[in-house]
């Protein structure tokens, strides 16, 4: 299965390696990975998307706590929240096609951040449902390149909201 | 007033009451050993960094403190790279300080330099770069509470040669402020008594204690646990003294080579307490055929020791002292009815496994066998030595025949089995205690890994007494050739080996040989009385083999027996 969880860390040099070297050390998977500044001084929230059974996730999430600059782990099994995520999309926007690609970017509220003589960039943001939708449509057009940035989540409730 | 780096590290370790150091410089830490005869700390100049790092795990197991090591960048560094591992491997609260080239050229591949803090990330419990030295004194303070706080492990502080040198008004910090570090110490009530209600029910309860007994200064309450529960207690290697070996309740080691009667009882249990113990691959063997009847209460300090290998029925997160006290006060308060008639089907039932497959060994006129060797150590040091092991066989017959009676008598490398862990490990052990009697029970292999010590061990009047079971193999490794690869004994063979006698002398030690059982004992008796560190050369049978073994894979309660 596949989950989210939001970290609160101390923003210290080698932070995001002891992070990233917990999951390869001890054979977890990192599916994505997002990390920036919070609004405390000092503080970064990563939200890391991973897999693993039950007795698994205990161990990342216990495993996460226990590493001296983690501050807080939000596991969002337990808590309800919303995602989302960013993709910059290059796609093929020939004469015949150009209409047919605007308007699928349209319905998907997307952008048009660049044009070329032969591709729009398009930026979207949504969730995973989303993405994978308007991905699927513009395949259908052709597409050369597409950056995400990988899933940031928080939680709807304020009681076990990422903020300490 | 403005003190330097090197001055604030002097100041710093003295507030945290270090009195030794294990070390050896180089370049970047020519500014702290000059300013080191100032203070009254003392040095102990080692002759290869693995073996400063071993002597401060040895100094830390033996008295409960936190061992302290100093070495210069690059190489020096690496090579305590074994020694932290091997450290993190067993909890061990260590300090290793790194001289580190000036900040200015890190990064830039600069004479010795290496990115220690990058390359011991996934062996310490936390480390450290300093840039600035204002930083200096608490991260020095941070390291010496990470170190022995919750569950204890090495942590290593980088030093670059400019921080050492710039000026900084010294500060002892008041207060620590680690916000992602605040260790579960207290039990909780709930589970407690939870916990002792299992306890209540039980018809076959077994305690499995582990390293964190001795860690957290347990040994009382665990045998009070024991006694007032009339329950026997089985103990991983990291756990041995923990509980006294001649104790009526006392089941012996279990695990790999653990007894016959504490793997079997460990099978047929329908209630395994475990304390401060991590349910190893090397206790547990096959995991679906691990204690299948009983029910899992666990107490430990680190939340993911819990259910990680095997699935916890009853968890408990906390220091095991103040988990045993306040179950203690439970059987105080309510305590089980008919106690020595419930318990006896079951303690009936382990003496006569007891009885059927004791530790035994065949003894004949003209060869010596290790495990009389090492019962000849016990008896003629009456139980009171400190124990440090190599690896192999030979620490598996310590384990076996050297009946430990209290809690930090045993160094030895559990977790990582680090060959040429004992000799500095010893070293570290007999510079806290110069009084008492401290053996290295050493492998002909092993003993060469970290051999240059035997030099510190004379320079520094620490007379360690190292007792080689040579059986002129890489013992261990031949034995699983011997059972599983049809004894196809490729390059576990050692004939070609160094004269020990001589070495010994050559060492300014003194040097030993016994060839026959009967030598043994003049031997022991020479060795312990000599001033001098000593090294005995037993000459043992070969091809003797560790039983009882449960081979790799197998259910616990499959051993081999002979
Ligand atoms: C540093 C290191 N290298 C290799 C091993 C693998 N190993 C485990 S036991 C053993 C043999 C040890 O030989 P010796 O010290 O003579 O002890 P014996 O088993 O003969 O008592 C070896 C090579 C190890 N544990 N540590
Ligand atoms: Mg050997």
């Amino acid at each position: 299965m596949r989950h989210t969880l939001g970290v609160l860390v101390e923003n210290q040099p080698g932070v995001l390696s002891r992070v990233a070297g917990l999951f390869s050390g001890r054979g977890f998977n990192i599916e994505s990975l997002t990390v920036a500044e919070t609004l405390e001084q000092g503080v970064s929230h990563i939200t890391l998307v991973t897999t693993g059974d039950e007795m698994i996730m205990e161990q990342i999430v216990k495993q996460l706590n226990k590493l001296v600059n983690v501050i807080k782990v939000i596991d969002f099994r337990e808590v309800r929240f919303v995602d989302r995520e960013m993709a910059l999309i290059k796609v093929k926007a020939e004469a015949s096609t150009r209409a047919e690609a605007l308007r699928i970017v349209d319905i998907f509220r997307g952008k048009v951040v660049d044009v070329s003589q032969n591709f729009f960039t398009v930026e979207v943001t949504g969730d995973e449902g989303k993405i994978q939708a308007i991905l699927d449509l513009l395949s259908q057009l052709g597409i050369v390149e597409v950056v995400r940035t990988g899933k940031v989540a928080i939680a709807r409730s304020r009681k076990n909201s990422t903020k300490r | 007033m403005k003190l330097t780096g090197a001055q604030i590290f002097f100041e710093s370790l003295k507030a945290e009451g270090v009195e030794v150091i294990f070390g050896l410089p180089g370049g970047v830490l020519l500014d702290l050993y000059d300013e080191m005869p100032k203070h009254d700390i003392r040095h102990i100049l080692v002759r290869h960094e693995q073996g400063a790092a071993h002597m401060a795990d040895g100094y830390a197991r033996a008295t409960g403190r936190v061992g302290v090591c100093l070495v210069t960048s690059g190489p020096g560094a690496t090579n305590t790279v074994t020694g932290i591992a091997t450290a993190y491997m067993d909890s061990i609260p260590i300090v290793v300080f790194t001289g580190q080239v000036p900040t200015a050229l890190i990064g830039n591949d600069a004479f010795q330099e290496a990115d220690i803090v990058g390359i011991t990330r996934p062996c310490t419990k936390h480390n450290y770069l300093v840039k600035d030295v204002h930083d200096l004194a608490r991260i020095i303070r941070e390291a010496f509470y990470l170190a022995r706080s919750g569950r204890p492990g090495p942590i290593l502080v980088d030093l670059p040669k400019d921080v050492i040198n710039a000026k900084a008004e010294y500060k002892s910090p008041k207060k620590i402020a680690l916000q992602g570090y605040k260790p579960t110490t207290e039990a909780h009530m709930g589970q407690i008594k939870r916990a002792y209600a299992a306890i209540g029910k039980a018809k076959k309860p077994v305690i499995y204690a582990g390293g964190g007994v001795i860690s957290s200064n347990a040994a009382k309450e665990l045998k009070q646990l024991g006694e007032s529960l009339r329950c026997p207690v089985t103990t991983t290697l990291m756990g041995l003294g923990g509980f006294p070996a001649p104790h009526e309740l006392w089941l012996g080691m279990l695990g790999m080579h653990g007894t016959f009667r504490a793997n079997m009882a460990m099978g047929s249990t329908d209630l395994l307490i475990a304390i401060g113990a991590r349910f190893d691959d090397r206790v547990t063997g096959k995991l679906d055929e691990f204690a299948p009847s009983a029910k899992i209460i666990h107490i430990d300090i680190d939340p993911t020791s819990i259910s990680k290998n095997v699935k916890v029925d009853i968890p408990i997160v906390g220091d095991c002292k103040d988990a045993l006290k306040k179950l203690l006060q439970l059987v105080k308060e309510s305590p089980i009815d008919d106690l020595e008639k419930v318990r006896k089907p079951w303690l009936d039932q382990i003496q006569k496994w007891k009885e059927t497959y004791p530790l035994a060994y065949e003894l004949k006129v003209d060869l010596s066998k290790p495990q009389y060797v090492v019962e000849k150590l016990y008896e003629l040091s009456e139980g009171k030595a400190i124990i440090a092991t190599e690896v192999g066989q030979n620490q598996m017959w310590a384990a076996q025949y050297y009946h430990f009676l209290e809690p930090r008598t045993l160094l030895t490398s559990g977790g990582l089995g680090t060959m040429g862990y004992g000799l500095p490990a010893a070293i570290g052990a007999q510079a806290a205690f110069p009084d008492r009697l401290v053996i290295d029970v050493a492998g002909d292999g092993s003993i060469q890994m970290c051999i240059q010590e035997m030099i510190t061990a004379v320079e520094n009047n620490l007379p360690v007494k190292v007792a080689i079971l040579n059986n002129q193999y890489l013992g261990m490794v031949r034995q699983w050739q011997q059972l599983f690869y049809e004894k196809n004994y490729c390059s576990t063979c050692l004939k070609i080996a160094p004269d020990f006698v001589k070495l010994a002398e050559a060492y300014g030690a003194l040097g030993l040989r016994a060839h026959k059982p009967d030598e043994v004992e003049a031997v022991i008796r020479e060795g312990f009385a000599s001033p001098k560190p000593v090294i005995m050369d037993f000459v043992v049978n070969p091809e003797e083999c560790v039983y009882p073994m449960v081979p790799a894979g197998a259910a616990m309660t499959e051993m081999l027996l002979a």
